[in-house]
């Protein structure tokens, strides 16, 4: 048990090295590591519902000169997340590329995305979090690029620069911390941390590095065409994961490390920003004229409900409310990281079977892909947020913490964001629900749609309905 | 878990399930179809009947379960719950009969009638619910598992009128959230208890529970289609004709109505809440849409459009009776939540019958259609002699019971004439369509004769749903006192209210 998150991290490491060598067994392969990697992501959860936080030193070698890993409620419920997520888009992936060459490029990039996701939700220092995210940047965008055409190429190269300033301005971060203060461990840190001269440009630092890289409005400008031009699987894997892993770690700084160091005014700063997103994102998805750029810009504002949480956590005194606030972030993350994912498996099947993905000709989708166009229909409710989804146990207590604080603005800016996103989804729906001769009868296939309707299920039913033990499994108030 | 905690689920699931195992029929499997629509609907119906005996005999049902911290689905049945559950399990299985003539040979059934017992299973849920939050869930799952009902026929029309309706009730719906999480942050998880909760918070939070009020009745407001919010009502007419029958009768206007009446007696309580002096305004938004839709019903020749203004005006009797304070004026409001329901369903369904029929959709063609389908035509004659309160048909006792509530509430002076002049409205647009019906000379043909008179003067399954509910219509207002009436019923709810 104690030694489970080193495989989190061996075990896709190992998957990337096999496809690697022998590149014909790729698939069974990396199959095989990711039914393996997320059993060991269930074993870690139940460990830490059960004993509490686990740490664990790589060779034994104690933290200063070893590698410490360790795993507590909110960063075990990322990992099971990430596991289900890459999970279903390999099954679905196994089908997407077809070719052997195609394959062989593909498994070993996507499991060494895995590897640094898993390392990275997993390290306990500054120093090793700057390498995971490094890795997980060059993988993520060595995978964007495999579409082949030139947007994408293109796409993946403004990602490859946005991604190493970022890396660059996050690294600087560090160098002011380890000298200031000659440690980089988070815990250490979190005790010695004082505001001042070096504290406040470290974090400010870390964070402009980690809010690109986050894809914060108004910083979003590269995500919309590096996502909506990737291979489906990656998309989805970008848009759940990879962005999310970079707002993991500023909720780890600010809330965690420099609990100290933050000001009110900073956080509504976040906050302000983050509902420019909301506003912003879904505005542009509302005008988006294919399935992928609407996914996209989706993304951009569903990542800003999430920094709308800043100012109202900081604003509630530690205790029960406060907790449920922060269970509220947490639900509202995994929501859509499953329907995210969801959503984009689905535009897959959709820009594969009709060979194109703009809405206004999408007429008729209902009657053509009924599995697909629910899985697409379930991401919506999940999107928007309204019940039986987990994303809307997390509004809840997002406006719940807004009228608790008094801070009537984020209310306002959650509910138009929450109407927006229910019109960029219903039209796309209302479209799959009008009748027009379609081209093609497109066979249905277990294997290619299942993934994406049991993501978005995941998202807009289990979540909503047995998502009670995230709260539990929290234990933030301190 | 034991019986007691099991039956509300099981109340909610025998549609539930059945409707989730269709949407995995293949099209032609039309007896598996059938076969499951009809067990879950009797199967429901046998529920209901005990659940029934139970809460009259003051057994608790009830089950829980934790969504978040603080934030329980609970179940719960009381005498308001288990009144709204029995209407539309009755009409469920009439308009399931109803449908599955109505859309023979028509595309897309499985995918029909799987949302349409999502439908139901989201009305009974809504009923069913112990408090706000749960009843917010269902509230907007119901908006959800009737988009695709309205949107169904997929014409660009179909698929305009559900934008509207969407837009309309998810609006709506966020009000009713933000009242919700307001209230839960002020005075904890809002159960619902026949007399209120609120009574009790201290003075300085009246003007927030105003405030909430407000929010809550407009959130509310939409889906009961009180004036100006009831706009997307006459637009939802582009569905199949049970969707309609349903919407109008049952399901989402009458959602509605049906949350206007918990929150005002088992969220804020009708006496507190007449001490914040939020039900003048209640009633005074009431008493403007009734007019109002009787008044626009009296302009539309389109025959679903009329009786659409029809329900927009007919529904917020429920709203008058909940805003009039004392026990008569509340059972009033309440036995109309019953009695609208059954007799427009059966408008709903003959003016269905004369479209699929004869192809009749405007009240000018419908001269002389009372030869040609008798037993139709009188179906619609009571239903709407009941609407317009003649009695001894149901429509008459809702009139008799508010009016009277009125003058023993003081409140005569401005309900009375609304009362009036509805009567007379509702008069005047039904009693020309009654005289050409029956006593004018018809045309040369219909305007499309899709069903030939045979044995029956269509088919079976689209003649009997609309006799039966007819037939109810008068029943309820003949054997009015009879035991298990919905005016006893009704009777009942108001005495554990005002707690006499």
């Amino acid at each position: 048990m104690a030694d489970t998150p080193i495989w989190l991290v061996a075990l896709p490491l190992a998957g990337a090295l096999a496809a690697l060598l022998l590149p014909r067994l790729a698939t069974a392969a990396a199959i095989v590591t990711g039914l393996l990697t997320t059993v060991a992501a269930g074993v870690l959860l139940f460990g830490v519902a059960t004993q509490g936080a686990l740490h664990y030193e790589i060779g034994g070698w104690t933290a200063g000169l070893g590698i410490m890993l360790r795993a507590d409620g909110l960063s075990t419920l990322l990992l099971l997340m990430t596991a289900l997520v890459v999970l279903a888009a390999s099954i679905y992936a196994s089908t997407y590329f077809r070719k052997t060459y195609e394959r062989a490029r593909f498994w070993p990039l996507w499991l060494l995305l895995w590897t640094s996701l898993n390392a990275l939700l997993l390290s306990g220092d500054l120093f090793n979090i700057y390498v995971t995210l490094e890795l997980l940047g060059l993988s993520a965008v060595a995978l964007a690029s495999l579409g082949g055409k030139r947007a994408a190429v293109e796409a993946a190269l403004r990602y490859l620069l946005v991604g190493l300033l970022g890396s660059m301005l996050f690294l600087a971060g560090v160098g002011l911390i380890y000298a200031g203060y000659g440690t980089l461990d988070l815990t250490v840190l979190a005790r010695v941390l004082e505001p001042g001269p070096v504290a406040w440009p470290a974090l400010a630092l870390m964070s402009s590095g980690l809010l690109l890289k986050t894809a914060l409005f108004p910083l979003h400008f590269w995500l919309p065409p590096a996502h909506a031009s990737a291979p489906a699987p990656v998309s989805a894997v970008l848009s759940a994961l990879v962005v999310k892993a970079a707002f993991y770690l500023v909720l780890r700084l600010w809330l965690d490390v420099f609990a100290n160091v933050i000001t009110p005014a900073s956080a509504n700063l976040l906050g302000l920003l983050g509902a420019g997103a909301v506003l912003w994102g879904s505005w542009q998805a509302l005008r988006a004229e294919r399935l992928k750029l609407l996914a996209a810009y989706s993304t951009v504002a569903q990542l800003g409900y999430l920094f709308l949480f800043f100012p109202l956590l900081l604003a509630l005194p530690a205790g029960p409310d406060r907790d449920l606030a922060a269970g509220g972030l947490a639900m509202l993350a995994l929501t859509h990281g499953f329907a995210k994912a969801g959503l984009f498996l689905a535009i897959g099947i959709i820009q594969q079977r009709c060979g194109h993905d703009t809405i206004r000709e999408l007429d008729g989708t209902a009657q053509h892909l009924p599995a697909t166009t629910f899985a697409i229909a379930l991401a919506g409710v999940a999107l928007v947020g309204l019940p039986p989804s987990g994303a809307f146990l997390g509004k809840w207590q997002l406006l719940a913490g807004a009228v608790d604080t008094g801070q009537w603005w984020w209310l306002v800016v959650t509910v138009a964001g929450s109407l927006l996103a229910a019109a960029y989804i219903f039209r796309v729906l209302g479209h799959a629900f009008g009748h027009r001769p379609y081209p093609n009868q497109p066979v249905t296939v277990a294997r290619e749609e299942w993934p994406a309707l049991l993501l978005s299920a995941m998202a807009a039913l289990v979540l909503g309905l047995a998502g009670a033990p995230v709260w539990g499994l929290l234990e933030i108030s301190t | 878990m034991n019986w007691d905690a099991w039956l509300p689920v099981l109340v909610v699931a025998s549609s539930l399930l059945p409707g989730l195992v269709i949407f995995f029929l293949r099209e032609g499997n039309h007896r598996m179809r059938t076969l499951l629509n009809l067990t879950g609907a009797v199967l429901k119906l046998v529920l209901v009947s005990s659940m029934i005996w139970g809460v009259f005999h003051e057994h608790v049902y009830e089950s829980r379960w934790t969504l978040a911290p603080g934030l329980e689905l609970v179940l719960h049945a009381d005498t308001l719950s288990v009144l709204f559950v029995t209407l539309s399990t009755v009409l469920w299985l009439v308009t399931t009969i109803y449908a599955i003539g109505y859309l023979e040979n028509a595309p897309h059934r499985s995918r029909f009638f799987g949302f349409f017992s999502l439908c139901v299973s989201a009305t009974v849920g809504l009923a069913l619910a112990g408090n706000l939050f749960t009843f917010v869930i269902f509230y907007e799952l119901l908006t959800l598992a009737t988009y695709p009902l309205v949107a169904h026929r997929g014409t660009s029309e179909a698929v305009r009128g559900a934008r509207i309706y969407l837009a309309y009730t998810l609006g709506g719906g966020m009000l009713l959230l933000i009242g919700t999480v307001w209230l839960y942050v002020l005075a904890g998880p809002t159960a619902f208890v026949e007399g209120g909760i609120l009574g009790t918070l201290p003075a300085d939070y009246h003007p927030q529970l105003k405030m909430i009020f407000l929010l809550l009745i407009v959130g509310l407001g939409v889906k009961a289609a009180l004036v100006p919010l009831h706009g997307w009502l006459p637009q939802a007419m582009v569905a199949p004709a049970p969707v309609s029958a349903l919407l109008h009768a049952v399901a989402v206007v009458k959602a509605g109505a049906f949350g206007i009446v918990r929150v005002v007696y088992d969220v804020y309580g009708v006496n507190f809440a007449d001490q914040l002096g939020l039900l003048t305004g209640l009633g005074i938004a009431a008493a403007i849409t009734i007019v109002y839709g009787s008044v626009m019903a009296l302009f539309q020749d389109n025959l679903k459009k009329r009786l659409a203004y029809s329900t927009v005006s007919q529904v917020s009797y429920i709203a008058l009776g909940t805003a009039i304070l004392g026990p008569i004026g509340t059972i009033g409001g309440v036995v109309h939540l019953v009695h609208q329901g059954i007799m427009k369903i059966t408008l709903f369904f003959t003016a269905g019958n004369y479209a699929e029929t004869l192809g009749i959709h405007k009240v000018s063609e419908m001269n002389g259609v009372g030869r040609r389908m008798p037993a139709t035509t009188l179906a619609f004659s009571i239903a709407a002699l009941g609407m317009i309160g003649v009695p001894p048909v149901a429509g008459f006792v809702s009139k008799w019971y508010l009016g009277l509530g009125a003058m023993e509430a003081g409140m005569a002076v401005w309900v009375m004439p609304v009362l009036i002049a509805s009567s007379v409205l509702n008069a005047a647009y039904f009693l020309p369509v009654l005289y050409r019906a029956w006593f004018r000379e018809p045309g040369t043909a219909w305007p499309a004769e899709h069903i030939p008179a045979a044995r029956f003067e269509t088919n079976a399954a689209l003649l009997w749903p609309p006799v039966v509910t007819a037939m109810l219509a008068l029943a309820t207002g003949l054997f009015a006192a009879a035991p298990y009436s919905p005016l006893e019923w009704a009777t009942l709810i108001a005495h554990r209210e005002y707690g006499l």
